[in-house]
């Protein structure tokens, strides 16, 4: 406890905050079934509480890190709780996206849908409220139980429309994957505080691991960590549960709750662990990069707009594990600066991923209202119907692209850059290794420009596939409020990156040693992370550059022209009968995808006969790691659970004996 | 590099010069092409006439084509004029420059194709979205591997700011530097299929099993389909000037040098002249290929770009 009651630390101040969450849950209990209060008085409460945390975690970054300690729980186990720059960065990031998520969801949640819309509020607060708890933990036990607080509230959540059968299981699976995950963490909790029984974060950055129980320690923390932010192959339970959760839910899992989970691979990697060995990095490169490509190419064909997404989420945070191995290998051989700059890059990417993706999900919450329809090759045409939502989605598109002048495309950028610097990494073998990472990163930015293409393509553009889709209504004014502030958010970021890594200055300075915050500072407007010989990047420049020679054009062509203009039917060299069917479905989208990376699916084709009446084209796509990984995962377990079943009499005789010999069995290890 | 005022003057004069002189080198290109396949040439300035023509007919819309479809060329031909601005052609005392290096000109052309692309869906033909998935086909295999070779002239000159690797470049002594020369093949062959040259499309072409970049801008008409083929001219423009900045560096001036700018102009119009000749030979000596053929001739400059950048890294050369 804070020894001056009169005077408020910044993480008293989150504490509060969080405890309002927790209360605005409180009290959608007590209002289970006023839908008006909950979903126009509550939600935006909530968004209001998630400002003021942003605001308090922008304080927290530039002063010392607070300690405190909450006495809750088990009597010798009290909550430590720390609030330093890493957790302010993240709780920084929560707290933006979910002021514009929160706000959004005031206009989303609709009557009589599922989980009453009191106990959908009580959910969705105590989930915010448990990933902010997350990242303030400061021992194995706190960290613990919000991480499961996290993992159970989600669970409810993403299973809030429970009838559906789908959905059951897309929550079965996440729940599965989320503990088996949780184990690991606990493990690697377990290794890290070296037999002395403390599992206090200040502990563990006291002991010093030999380097085989670090990387004992640093593999549980992948495979844990990793589970959860949907790194390969645990990633099966994302492209499942992401859609079937109601739209805000998918945006705040996709955009923060994988974050937390970085959040904690930084905490395990550069914070508790004291040793850092260099193969750790190569590791995570590898992974990152293969959840990236994979993810990618998977998002490509996706059909369902929300699965193309979750899809594009194990691409955004394979990227991030990249960039993050980079700054370990970077770290491990003592190389600060350019540390630094890899995991500025990460950051950035961090905080854009998050903006840019809850953006998109909110915007395809919009179309599933308006359209009832997830799947794409129902869709298309709506920016007729709804320009509001098309234009801004657009706008998330182009960051989730990577193209400048967009925050996607600041991450990109420096993370290129740090790759660019590797020649200087004394080892030759890694040397070689860079290119073919940097290109390999090269390729996956560039198809995900080809799946926003398809994704905003087919949904917004073109002729819609349904003639319900013209009916379409465009979002209401909540709903408009939250997508406004993600997309300020966005473009600030994207427009601003000096600034924003001006703050991110204290993190990596904390982690790794250094900061890029006074480099960047000295060229205004330019973002020149080591010299302005060396690399600069000016997005306000670039955007005006642009901005004005369309401008010039725009008015010129008037001046020295006209500016007539005759509405026709389309050309389309001179097809006189033009349908919605004739345009590319979102298979079709897909096919050069398929065709190239033909070996990354496992596809189930039927293709009609030239007789069939009523011709069928069908494809199913699946992952190889199902076939590979999973279910033989799932018969050994079954296989195992068959043999307890042997112990299974039905009598409760043998039950009884099975006890006692228990309990002989317990007292002849107790009496040794 | 001080943004004085030779620096803003020579940006002026590059950004009009590669305005003015962009059709000429369309024109150029397609009257080689005509000479060398024996054909009667057009004239030297026929793009002029056309744009001429085009801005002054009406531009006919389909009835329900939305804002974003009319922006589009706009937002193209500003993404090229920015291309072309930041690549040193004259000089490489240049502002703009700073505002985009090597890889956000990559970003810049991948921004106008996505921006092609959606307005092609926009109207929702065949054609259109035909031309689109292609589009984005071939641009997600060149993209990475134009980084790839402007990775390798960036670890030359540790630097990824144009300007520097052309100064860097232009200051070493005249050979063959093996990575460069795997870097260079790759470069053609990425500017083939990125300007829409013949291995990969067809320019002359409005038959639908070959179209791509046709059948992108299919619905364009008057003053927008304009700005689209001036920025087609403007995209070979940067691509030959970036090309020759890279792998030709010679002639072009430094900073504060108006007079050296003076001889820059005719050594620039000399090697595009000659650089438009080759590409038209290249294109009359090779056949379209098949548009599934495609990814391996790209993945093919993508791997002689990578194999590019192991020669630096491995040879130091």
């Amino acid at each position: 406890m804070q020894t001056d009651p009169t005077q408020w630390l910044l993480l008293d101040w989150a504490m509060a905050l969080i405890g309002a969450w927790l209360a605005i849950g409180a009290a959608g209990v007590w209002a289970l079934r006023r839908f008006a209060l909950v979903s126009r008085v509550l939600f935006p409460l909530g968004g209001a509480v998630a400002l003021g945390l942003f605001a308090v975690a922008l304080g927290a970054l530039f002063v010392p890190a607070q300690v405190a300690v909450l006495a809750i729980g088990l009597p010798t186990l009290p909550f430590h709780l720390r609030l330093d720059a890493l957790s302010a960065f993240f709780l920084m990031v929560i707290g933006a996206t979910a002021a514009g998520v929160s706000t959004f969801a005031a206009g989303y949640f609709r009557q009589g849908e599922g989980t009453p819309p009191g106990l959908m509020c009580l959910q969705y607060h105590i989930f915010l409220a448990s990933m902010a708890g997350v990242v303030l933990a400061d021992d194995a036990y706190a960290f613990m139980v919000m991480w499961e607080t996290m993992a159970l509230s989600s669970f409810f959540l993403v299973t809030s429309n429970h009838r559906v059968a789908e959905i059951r299981r897309a929550g079965y699976i996440y729940l599965l994957v989320a503990h088996v995950g949780a184990i690991g963490i606990l493990m690697c909790f377990g290794v890290l505080q070296a037999n002395t029984g403390d599992y206090s974060f200040a502990n563990m950055r006291a002991q010093q691991l030999s380097p085989f129980w670090a990387s004992v320690a640093f593999g549980l923390a992948l495979f844990g960590f990793g589970a959860k932010a949907g790194l390969l192959p645990l990633h099966v339970w994302l492209p499942e549960a992401h859609p079937a959760a109601p739209s805000p839910v998918s945006a705040l899992m996709s955009a923060v709750m994988l974050k937390t989970a970085i959040y904690g691979l930084l905490r395990v990697l550069f914070d508790l662990l004291t040793l850092q060995l260099w193969w750790w990095g190569v590791v995570l490169l590898a992974v990152g990069l293969a959840s990236a490509l994979f993810g990618v190419v998977f998002a490509a064909v996706q059909s369902d707009m929300k699965r193309l997404l979750a899809y594009s989420s194990i691409e955004n945070i394979g990227l991030l594990a990249a960039g993050i191995g980079l700054a370990l290998l970077f770290s491990a051989y003592g190389m600060k600066p350019l540390a630094a700059l890899a995991l500025t890059a990460s950051l950035v990417h961090v905080a854009s991923h998050a903006l840019f993706k809850s953006l998109l999900f909110l915007s395809t919450g919009t179309v599933l209202h308006a359209t009832g329809e997830r799947n794409l090759g129902k869709l298309g045409g709506l920016m007729r119907a709804m320009p509001w939502v098309a234009w801004v989605t657009l706008v998330g598109v182009l960051a989730s692209a990577g193209l400048p002048p967009t925050s996607g495309f600041v991450s990109e950028w420096l993370l290129l850059q740090s790759f660019l610097f590797t020649p200087g990494l004394p080892d030759p073998f890694l040397n070689m290794l860079i290119p073919v990472v940097a290109a390999l990163i090269a390729l996956v930015a560039a198809l995900a420009g080809y799946t926003m293409v398809k994704f905003f393509g087919v949904i917004f553009l073109g002729q819609p596939r349904e003639p319900r889709l013209m009916q379409a209504h465009d979002a209401n004014a909540w709903q408009r409020r939250g997508m406004a502030w993600l997309l300020l958010a966005n473009v600030l970021l994207g427009l601003m990156p000096i600034q924003f890594i001006q703050l991110v200055d204290p993190v990596t300075r904390k982690l790794v040693g250094d900061g890029l915050g006074p480099t960047v500072a000295q060229h205004g407007w330019l973002l020149a992370p080591t010299a302005l010989e060396r690399a600069s990047y000016g997005p306000v420049f670039f955007l005006l550059g642009v901005a004005a020679s369309f401008a010039l054009a725009f008015v010129l062509v008037r001046k020295l022209y006209h500016g007539r203009i005759r509405r026709a039917p389309p050309w389309d060299c001179g097809f006189p009968w033009q349908t919605a069917r004739m345009q590319d479905t979102a298979e079709g989208f897909g096919q050069p995808i398929r065709q190239i990376f033909e070996p990354f699916f496992r596809m189930r084709r039927e293709l009609p006969s030239p007789f069939d009446a009523q011709p069928r084209y069908r494809v199913d796509i699946e992952d190889h790691f199902w076939d590979a990984l999973y279910w033989p995962i799932v018969d050994a377990v079954v296989r195992v659970a068959r043999l307890i079943g042997l112990l299974q009499q039905g009598r409760i005789a043998v039950y009884l004996l099975f006890s006692f010999v228990t309990l002989i069995a317990m007292l002849l290890v107790v009496r040794q | 590099m001080t943004l004085g005022w030779t620096g803003a003057l020579s940006q002026l004069l590059e950004i009009v010069l590669a305005l003015a002189l962009a059709p000429l080198l369309t024109g150029w290109v397609n009257q080689c092409r005509a000479w060398l396949q024996n054909k009667s040439a057009p004239p030297l300035l026929q793009p002029y006439y056309l744009l001429h023509k085009l801005f002054n007919k009406e531009s006919v819309l389909a009835e329900h084509a939305s804002p974003l479809f009319r922006s589009a060329p706009y937002i193209v031909f500003g993404c090229m004029t920015l291309a072309c601005s930041i690549i040193p052609t004259l000089s490489t005392d240049l502002p703009l420059t700073l505002a985009a290096d090597a890889i956000a000109l990559v970003g810049l052309f991948a921004l106008a194709r996505v921006f092609i692309s959606l307005a092609a869906m926009d109207i929702g033909t065949s054609f259109g979205t035909l031309g689109a998935r292609r589009e984005m086909l071939i641009g997600f295999l060149a993209e990475p591997a134009l980084l790839m070779v402007l990775f390798c002239a960036s670890l030359i000159s540790t630097s990824t700011s144009l300007a520097t690797i052309v100064e860097t470049l232009a200051h070493r002594e005249l050979a063959i530097y093996p990575s460069l020369a795997f870097a260079g093949v790759a470069f053609t062959i990425v500017s083939l299929a990125e300007n829409a040259r013949v291995p990969v499309d067809n320019p002359a072409t409005h038959l639908e099993l070959t179209m791509v970049h046709e059948a992108l801008i299919l619905e364009y008409s008057g003053r927008h389909l304009a700005l689209i083929e001036w920025a087609a001219s403007l995209k070979l423009f940067a691509y030959s000037c970036a090309g020759l900045a890279l792998f030709c560096p010679w002639g072009i001036a430094e900073a504060h040098a108006p007079l050296e700018m003076l001889l820059a102009l005719p050594a620039l119009a000399l090697k595009l002249a000659i650089g438009g000749a080759a590409l038209a030979t290249l294109e009359t000596l090779s056949a379209k290929m098949r548009i599934f053929r495609v990814p391996e001739f790209l993945a093919t400059a993508f791997l002689l770009a990578v194999i590019g950048l192991l020669v630096h890294i491995l040879l130091g050369s």
